[in-house]
């Protein structure tokens, strides 16, 4: 079988699996890094929203052979040393405002608003109301009104 | 409830309840473990029943508490060495805060910090029969009094070792934040008197347990315990456990529902595949197992297989309707002389699937077995699978993880039964889970309903409301079956088919409406059904809101001030009263914009819930990518009262919850069903409310306690359902009567049946951002 290569959460890793298994069946099933989830495999939850290269990805659209040795993939596991802390200050937020009900989602939830705030930030300015109803990751607890409060709380310590 | 006479006493809120003494046990062991004592469900019915602080009604709740006192004596304390107390709730946590909830109930008692307290969830324990169903927002109201017995007595324990340890007087000794200290320089850690305080032999005692007056834990907002696992991503869910040689494994589904696999055409291709490593045929489907899920997502999609027919071959919901209209039951004749308003609804079929896909773990082994999947009745589960693989049930062991989501969904088991038969005939360990697509096509559903609704009245006068709904049949063979007939004995006044029972014990009245009737019929039970979130309330209640608000406008009421003087209880309208107040009700509102109200009683708890939608054309022609945009619901004021808030943090979370299933119930969510199959196999297809459907501004209202916890998980979302349907009645100038409105208007191109799961894109690279 094909080797392939990636950094994952700051460590190099080789896999020895087939070029279109998708990212996030390698994290999962072949590496055992499971906060990225599973919510429906064709990126519409956005469960299993990771980081490659600091930008937002499904990993349940990626296949491994798209990966590059260079390329840097982002967890939730790795998003804290990411900042050098213990937490990063959007999981700090998100614990402040109590945001997490079941929690399944909460790991893609925090990963996507992480890439909107350094996305939002990029364009040198605030995060928007319209930038939050352009989130599309599903919770099923709907615990929407508090994620929307710990984005904004979560960006201003960013 | 056991009591020894003691005074009654006057509680904060005028609810009067008797101080009582709780008796319980010290049980035989190294280290402390209490519990409570068993309290006879005769004996607690007769004294509930001659309770005049009761509603008037005995409700699902009522039934589910007094089902689980017998064997309350069962869940038990412990008191660890390190001074942490653990306890294995008999319960499944699903996000709802139970196990934050419980630790609280602990800490208050017990006097050690909430951190101290570790909640797990037990196995499946087939001894506490009716005592570990997790459903009708009953949890609290049915542990409330038991946990904290044997919470109370493991502390009233450790303070006596405490005392004998000091050469102290009991009466000198103060317990707080897990030290015990008696004011004159002794002072210990709990953990070290754990062995002191233990007992060689289980004894009964007695316990005072504290009044609401000294509470310090319950009733503050507490964040949830699990709550660091949750954003690092360490909690852990079935498909994140580790089980040797456990791989994962798929079904490839028939394209209608509930078929079944005739012949499979390629089972030697498809097991060459990369990473397949067994391919089995089990009674619902093809079986693969592999390395990844991915690879077991494109040998499914492989599979050639042909298939026996399905349950409702053919069927469409035209055709599902018009049985429903076929089978309503009559309604009596209107009062002579009387008016009435009358209508029918319609509610098609809905989805309480949770993010967390159907999954389980299965370990079949030739004498045993052992099961992992998220539960809700893990005992009824245990039996089920026992029977599917021809093992004695003592010989299967099933675990509970933690679960993500459920609305109803995990009273059900079916992935952890079939994951067993999978593993049977692999003869392997298998990590089984549904694909989102069959999680919506096959999975279960809230079933399509009609409800009819007349009230009768003259003038501003009520004099009859009748209700007559008409429903595909609800699956309730998890264990409410069980305690519903278990308990039929005690119960009196109770009569006819048993959905008929359950149905009216889940329903309560909110309003004085004279005389009122409301039946159930059901048809077609080729379903795959179960209970969703609020069971029949979200069309029952919203029926009954939307006629209220038509019987107000024929009479030229508003629509507040009518439900007002159609509600008795001081509760009841104080909630009502507060959303009017908090939403300002009666504001001027734009033009195709418009506020809604209502309001619902249940489980001793009561609901009241102000809207405003925003219905003109700019807002509901927004563009969002496969998505839905329509009309949008712009504020939500929730009103609750449950009686005592354990906590109103975790309360506030669970109504903001509802509050999003309520709109979702009425604006977006529904399943199509078309020639035998579900249209839907997608989160962008079956349309959960998402952030572009959520109101900007949601206030909830946690009234002040006013007695013991009722129900609150689910509490909120009929109103709101109901709130939002009325206010976009009012906005739109006609009242909506079928659900979703959206329903009408299919949204997306329905993704093939064959084969049974969508193909993964492969793009995502390049939509990064």
């Amino acid at each position: 079988m094909p080797e392939h290569t990636f950094r994952l959460n700051g460590e190099q890793v080789t896999v020895d699996v087939a070029d279109d298994v998708r990212l996030l069946w390698v994290l999962r099933d072949v590496l055992g890094v499971t906060g990225p989830k599973y919510g429906c495999g064709i990126s519409v939850c956005q469960a299993c929203v990771s980081h490659v290269n600091g930008k937002a990805v499904t990993p349940c659209t990626v296949p491994v052979g798209d990966l590059d040795a260079s390329d840097e993939v982002t967890t939730i596991e790795g998003l804290p040393d990411t900042v050098g802390e213990e937490l990063h200050p959007m999981q700090e937020a998100w614990l402040e405002q109590d945001v997490s009900q079941c929690g399944y989602c909460q790991p893609g939830q925090i990963m996507a608003a992480v890439a909107l705030v350094r996305r939002s930030a990029e364009e040198g300015r605030d995060i928007t109301d319209d930038d939050l109803d352009g989130i599309r990751n599903i919770c099923r607890c709907g615990t929407y009104l508090r994620i929307r409060e710990a984005i904004r709380a979560g960006a201003a310590h960013m | 409830m056991s009591t020894d006479g003691e005074a009654p006493v006057s509680e904060p809120g005028g609810h009067v309840v008797g101080r009582r003494r709780f008796f319980g046990y010290v049980l035989a062991g190294a280290t402390l473990v209490t519990a409570a004592g068993p309290i006879p469900a005769t004996a607690a019915w007769a004294e509930e029943a001659q309770n005049e602080s009761l509603s008037g009604s005995v409700d699902l709740n009522d039934v589910m508490t007094l089902a689980a006192r017998p064997t309350s004596n069962l869940i038990k304390v412990e008191v660890h060495e390190d001074s942490t107390v653990s306890f294995a709730l008999p319960r499944a946590e699903t996000g709802q805060g139970i196990t934050t909830s419980t630790a609280m109930l602990i800490a208050e008692e017990l006097d050690v910090p909430v951190s101290q307290v570790r909640v797990t969830l037990a196995d499946a324990r087939p001894e506490l029969v009716f005592n570990q169903l997790t459903g009708a927002s009953n949890t609290t109201i049915s542990t409330y009094t038991p946990v904290r017995t044997a919470a109370a007595i493991a502390r009233r324990r450790l303070l006596e070792a405490a005392a004998d340890e000091f050469g102290a007087d009991l009466d000198d000794l103060v317990l707080r934040e897990g030290v015990i200290s008696d004011g004159s320089g002794h002072s210990a850690q709990i953990g070290s008197l754990v062995e002191k305080a233990a007992s060689e032999n289980t004894e009964e005692v007695s316990v005072d347990l504290k009044t609401s007056e000294d509470f310090s834990v319950i009733g503050e907002p507490q964040n949830r315990i699990d709550a660091v696992e949750a954003v690092t991503g360490r909690k852990k869910f079935t498909l994140d456990l580790d089980v040797d040689d456990a791989l994962p494994t798929m079904v490839c589904r028939a394209p209608t529902i509930n078929g079944t696999p005739e012949s499979v055409v390629n089972t030697d291709e498809v097991l060459q595949m990369p990473g397949v490593t067994d391919v089995a045929t089990i009674s619902t489907g093809v079986a693969v197992r592999a390395e990844t899920f991915g690879q077991c997502i494109d040998a499914v999609r492989a599979l050639e297989v042909s298939w026996e027919p399905g349950s409702v071959d053919g069927l469409s919901d035209e055709d599902v309707l018009q049985e429903l209209q076929e089978a309503e039951l009559p309604m009596v004749p209107a009062p002579p002389g009387s008016s009435t308003v009358d209508e029918t609804f319609t509610f098609y079929f809905r989805n309480n699937s949770a993010l967390e896909p159907n999954c389980a773990i299965a370990d079949v082994r030739s004498d045993s077995a052992e099961i992992w999947s998220g539960l809700k009745a893990p005992i009824v589960a245990r039996g089920a699978i026992a029977e599917k693989i021809g093992l004695r049930p003592s010989a299967v062991t099933v675990h509970v993880p933690e679960s993500g989501g459920s609305f109803g969904r995990k009273l059900f088991f079916d992935a952890a039964v079939e994951a067993a038969e999978a593993s049977k005939e692999i003869g392997k360990p298998v990590k089984l889970m549904w694909h989102r697509a069959d999680d919506t096509r096959q999975g279960r559903t809230q079933p399509m309903a009609t409800s009819r609704v007349r009230i009768s009245h003259d003038g501003d006068r009520v004099l009859r409301y009748d209700q007559r709904h008409t429903s595909v049949a609800t699956d309730l063979s998890h264990g409410f079956g069980d305690v519903v007939t278990a308990m039929a004995a005690e119960i009196p006044g109770l009569d006819g088919t048993f959905a008929q029972v359950f149905f009216q014990l889940s329903q309560a009245r909110s309003y004085d409406f004279g005389h009122e009737s409301r039946l159930l019929n059901e048809v077609n039970r080729g379903f795959n059904t179960g209970s969703m979130r609020n069971v029949y309330s979200p069309n029952v209640v919203c029926a009954r809101e939307l006629m209220v608000d038509r019987l107000a406008q024929e009479l030229d009421r508003d629509p507040y001030e009518f439900r007002r003087e159609l509600l008795t209880d001081e509760r009841a309208r104080a909630a009502l009263d507060r959303v009017a107040e908090v939403g300002e009700w009666g504001r001027e509102m734009p033009s195709d914009t418009a506020q809604g109200i209502a309001f619902m009683h249940e489980y001793k708890s009561e609901c009241a819930v102000l809207a405003e939608i925003d219905c003109r054309q700019e807002t509901i022609d927004r563009e969002v990518r496969d998505g839905v945009t329509g009309p949008r619901v712009t504020k939500v004021v929730l009103a609750v009262d449950v009686g005592l808030a354990v906590n109103p943090r975790g309360l506030e979370a669970q109504m903001q919850g509802c509050v999003m299933d309520g709109i979702a119930l009425a604006m977006t969510s529904s399943l199509h069903l078309e020639d035998g199959h579900f249209l839907e196999a997608s989160w962008d297809n079956y349309f959960y409310t998402r952030q572009w459907n959520t109101p900007p501004e949601i206030e909830v209202v946690i009234m002040p306690a006013s007695g013991e916890p009722g129900g609150a998980g689910e509490l909120g979302v009929a109103p709101v359902k109901a709130a939002v349907a009325c206010a976009y009645g009012r906005a739109v100038g006609a009242m909506p009567t079928s659900f979703p409105i959206n329903h009408g208007d299919l949204s997306f191109e329905p993704r093939p049946n064959v084969p049974p799961v969508p193909e993964p894109p492969s793009d995502g690279l390049d939509n990064a951002e």
